[in-house]
């Protein structure tokens, strides 16, 4: 897998990207964008809910304070930067 | 990408909705090609009408299933084709469908390059008309370039070029791949099947192993030609191409036949297969309760493959494969790149194919004229 070049900063606000579908599995959710006509494995459903909603808070750094503890929080922004490079998630 | 081992358990023990979801829509085709999977040429008179095509669609739309791939037969033929894939796109389900391009002519190739969310696929079998036309019948291969330049005139933007892997295709997979350049389209592979009429050529069409190893190192430097996760038998060889490289029938694929009929996968159309019509309760209820598709979905058994150290990255093969060159489904797929599945076959002392049903193929065959 090649290292991820879309920069991922935290501070930023995101949110899911409304080119991509959302179907809920019992793994997690398949995320499907309908532009890139690429599919992604959301493999936790508590990423899930991350995903779903990034976009109401007024950055990831808050999304994260919100809804996952500080010992997940590492592995989070590792999937929410792949997320980013995949475009299942977009700057707002 | 592999998926990772837990992933494709999940996706072994079946989702909620297929990811991918194959609906010929018609049995009718103006060609007569010798490899067709679903043995296509005459129409169904029993084909779901207009107003039932668009209640499944409703229903696909519903399950949140991304995409479906049309086929046939040959779609176009349907004189609905336009009203149907646009009813799709409409409720943001993407299309990507295959055609052989007799009917893309400048007015359609406009016509379809104003549709969002769309995928088309013409089919070739040889970058010369000799080897295409072959296979696919007189004057295909003529119709299916003048197809391409009209995707391309009408600025329709990247398309696919979908090739079936024979003994003489394989032989021009450089060709190949300069073709797709030269439309700046992308290339998409995938393995012949001995399924529909593909019972009776398979044997004669399909790659030797050392042809299938020269593929799987041509496939692992290029991982932008797209497979349709087709040759993950293939994986046996090391390094996993890419894909989900499983078996997915009635676990995250289906098929879905021009009268309703629902089937494992788009190489299995036989009565072995059939876990429902789409007409009796839906699709959802087939797809979430049907006997055959829970039992396919029950923890695998590797069979004879137990002892191979490589079952974990071919996971036996193709079901499809094994079934209609009358291998046992817990025998090698008879393409194993270890010669399992050709020592399985030479093993057995009566090989009892199964006929394809149902069969579809024109009772005469009829001239093909390039349009």
């Amino acid at each position: 897998m090649s290292p991820i070049t879309v920069a991922f900063d935290v501070t930023a606000p995101w949110q899911l990207n409304e080119q991509v579908s959302l179907r809920d599995e019992s793994f997690g959710a398949l995320a499907y964008h309908h532009g890139t006509r690429r599919l992604v494995f959301l493999k936790s459903r508590a990423l899930v809910d991350v995903v779903r909603r990034v976009g109401d808070y007024p950055t990831a750094d808050a999304a994260l304070d919100a809804l996952v503890t500080p010992d997940d929080r590492g592995r989070y922004v590792t999937a929410l930067a792949s997320l980013v490079r995949s475009e299942i998630i977009r700057g707002r | 990408m592999g998926a990772e081992s837990s992933l494709r358990n999940r996706f072994e023990r079946g989702l909620a909705a297929p990811i991918c979801l194959t609906w010929e829509l018609t049995y009718a085709c103006n060609l007569a090609c010798t490899h067709c999977l679903s043995s296509s040429g005459r129409r169904d008179p029993n084909e779901l009408t207009t107003a039932e095509a668009k209640a499944l669609i409703d229903e696909i739309a519903a399950m949140q299933i991304f995409y479906v791939n049309i086929g046939g037969g040959e779609p176009m033929i349907r004189r609905d084709f336009f009203e149907l894939i646009e009813h799709a796109v409409a409720q943001h389900v993407g299309v990507k469908f295959s055609t052989n391009g007799t009917r893309i002519d400048e007015a359609a190739a406009r016509r379809l390059a104003d549709i969002d969310y769309l995928d088309i696929q013409v089919s070739i079998d040889g970058v010369d008309a000799a080897t295409n036309d072959r296979i696919r019948g007189d004057g295909s291969y003529d119709s299916a370039r003048r197809a391409m330049d009209n995707l391309r005139a009408a600025e329709f933007g990247q398309f696919k070029i979908s090739v079936v892997m024979t003994r003489d295709s394989i032989e021009q997979l450089d060709e190949f791949e300069a073709l797709a350049a030269h439309y700046g389209a992308e290339l998409r592979l995938t393995r012949l099947r001995p399924s529909g009429r593909g019972v009776d050529t398979w044997q004669a069409l399909h790659p030797t192993l050392e042809q299938n190893r020269r593929l799987y190192k041509w496939l692992l430097d290029r991982p932008n030609v797209l497979t349709g996760d087709s040759f993950f038998h293939l994986s046996a060889l090391g390094e996993s191409l890419p894909g989900l490289n499983l078996c997915g029938a009635g676990r995250v694929v289906c098929l879905i036949d021009p009268v309703g009929e629902v089937y494992a996968c788009p190489f299995v159309i036989h009565d072995e297969f059939r876990a429902g019509n789409v007409r009796t309760a839906g699709f959802r209820d087939v797809w979430t309760n049907s006997e055959l598709f829970r039992t396919l979905r029950e923890p695998g058994n590797a069979g004879a493959c137990t002892s191979c150290g490589s079952y974990d990255a071919c996971r036996g093969g193709c079901m499809a494969a094994k079934f209609f060159t009358g291998l046992e489904l817990s025998d090698p797929d008879p393409e194993c790149v270890f010669g399992h599945g050709e020592r399985a076959l030479a093993a057995k002392r009566v090989v009892l194919r199964p006929t394809p049903s149902p069969d579809h193929s024109r009772r005469i065959p009829v001239a093909i004229s390039a349009r």
